[in-house]
C-alpha cells in the first residue's frame, strides 16, 4: 500500500500498524507525535491502529531544545 | 506618540512597507513581548525584535554565559563570560537600539512566577531547553489567553508555531504530555548547529512581528519543521483536541505544576 509519509508517497507492506510503521522505520514511539489523517493518535493506539492504502501519516519528533 | 527625525530613518524600511507604514511601526513601538529563555533561540528572537523597535522586550533566564553558548546564542560574547544571560543580551540589544526598554528578569520561571511574569504582555516567546518550561508556558498562556510564539531545535531540525489560545491547538493539542524523562536528548547531550537557531528564532520574530502589526496569517494550527540537511521545510496541520487538558472542553488542568527536575536534563 502507499502511504503519504511526512508528504512524500512512500511504498509499504499491507496490514501494517502505526507501531508496526515505527519499527520499520527504526523510530521509537516515545520520541514521537503521529498523525494519521489529520488526527493525533494517543500512544495507546499505536499498536491497535491499522494503517490503510493512502493514509496521510505525519511523525513529528519531540524536540525541545532553545 | 510621534517618531522623532532619528527614529524615522531607523525604521524607515519598515515605514515604507505598505503593510507596516507608520501605524504599524507605532504598533510596534508601543508594543510589549516577553521572551523565555536568553540563549540559542532568545538571542535572534530578541536582537530582530530590538531592531525592529519592540517597545518593551523582558528576557527571563537564571542561566549564565559560557564559552560552549557562543557557537549559536548571538546576543552574547567573551566579554560577558559569567555574567547573567538575560543582562548580557540586555546589554546587546540596548546597544543595538536604545529606543526598546530591555528588561532582564534573572529568575527561573516556574508555576509559582509565571503568570505574574506574562501577565503585562502582549506576546510570549518560547525559546527554552527543556521540556517542563514548554509545558507550563503553554499551560500558562492558555490560562491568560496570551499568544506564543514557540520555538524548538536539536542536532539539524527546528520547529516552530503560533499558539493563540482559543482560535487555535496548543502545544498539548499535538505533544499532550512530555516525553518521559531522559528519553529526548538536549542539545548538550546531542549537538545544535550552531546557525539553526538563527533560522527557527528569525521564523519567531517574524511571527510576532506579524501579530503586532496584524498582517498576514500567523502559524497557528501549524507546526513548522524545519530539516536543515535536507533543506526541507514541511508544514504539519495541528487539529484542536477537544479533550486537551489544557485547552480542551474541560480541561484537567486548572492549576499550574513544576515537572520534577529530572526532565530538566534536556
Amino acid at each position: 500500500m502507499k502511504l503519504i509519509l511526512n508528504g512524500n508517497e512512500t511504498e509499504f507492506s499491507d496490514d501494517l500498524t502505526v507501531a508496526g510503521l515505527l519499527k520499520n522505520l527504526e523510530i521509537e514511539p516515545v520520541r514521537v507525535a503521529v498523525e494519521v489523517n489529520l488526527n493525533i493518535l494517543k500512544k495507546c493506539d499505536f499498536k491497535k491502529h491499522v494503517l490503510k492504502d493512502g493514509d496521510a501519516v505525519e511523525i513529528v519528533n519531540f524536540v525541545g531544545g532553545g | 506618540m510621534e517618531f522623532s527625525e532619528e527614529q524615522l530613518k531607523r525604521y524607515s524600511r519598515h515605514i515604507i512597507l505598505p503593510e507596516v507604514g507608520g501605524k504599524g511601526q507605532k504598533k510596534i513601538s508601543g508594543s510589549k513581548v516577553l521572551i523565555v529563555g536568553a540563549g540559542g533561540l532568545g538571542c535572534p528572537v530578541g536582537y530582530y525584535l530590538a531592531a525592529a523597535g519592540v517597545g518593551t522586550i523582558a528576557l527571563v533566564d537564571n542561566d549564565h554565559v559560557e564559552l560552549s553558548n557562543l557557537q549559536r546564542q548571538i546576543a552574547h560574547s567573551v566579554k560577558t563570560l559569567g555574567v547573567n544571560k538575560a543582562e548580557s543580551a540586555k546589554q546587546t540589544f540596548e546597544a543595538l537600539n536604545p529606543d526598546v526598554n530591555v528588561i532582564a528578569v534573572k529568575e527561573r520561571i516556574s508555576s509559582k512566577n509565571i503568570l505574574d511574569l506574562i501577565r503585562d504582555y502582549d506576546i510570549v516567546v518560547d525559546g527554552t531547553d527543556n521540556f517542563p518550561t514548554r509545558y507550563l508556558i503553554n499551560d500558562a498562556c492558555v490560562m491568560l489567553k496570551k499568544p506564543l510564539v514557540s520555538g524548538a531545535i536539536l542536532r539539524f531540525e527546528g520547529q516552530v508555531t503560533t499558539i493563540l489560545p482559543g482560535e487555535g491547538p496548543c502545544y498539548r493539542c499535538l505533544f499532550e504530555e512530555p516525553p518521559p524523562a531522559g528519553l529526548v536528548p538536549s542539545c548538550q547531550e546531542a549537538g545544535v548547529l550552531g546557525v539553526l537557531p538563527g533560522v527557527i528564532g528569525a521564523l519567531q520574530a517574524t511571527e510576532v512581528l506579524k501579530l503586532i502589526i496584524g498582517k498576514g496569517s500567523p502559524l497557528k494550527g501549524n507546526l513548522l519543521i524545519y530539516d536543515a540537511l535536507g533543506v526541507n521545510f514541511r508544514k504539519v496541520r495541528i487539529p484542536k483536541n477537544k479533550d486537551c487538558p489544557a485547552c480542551g472542553s474541560d480541561p484537567k488542568i486548572k492549576e499550574l505544576t513544576d515537572l520534577p527536575e529530572e526532565y530538566c536534563s534536556i
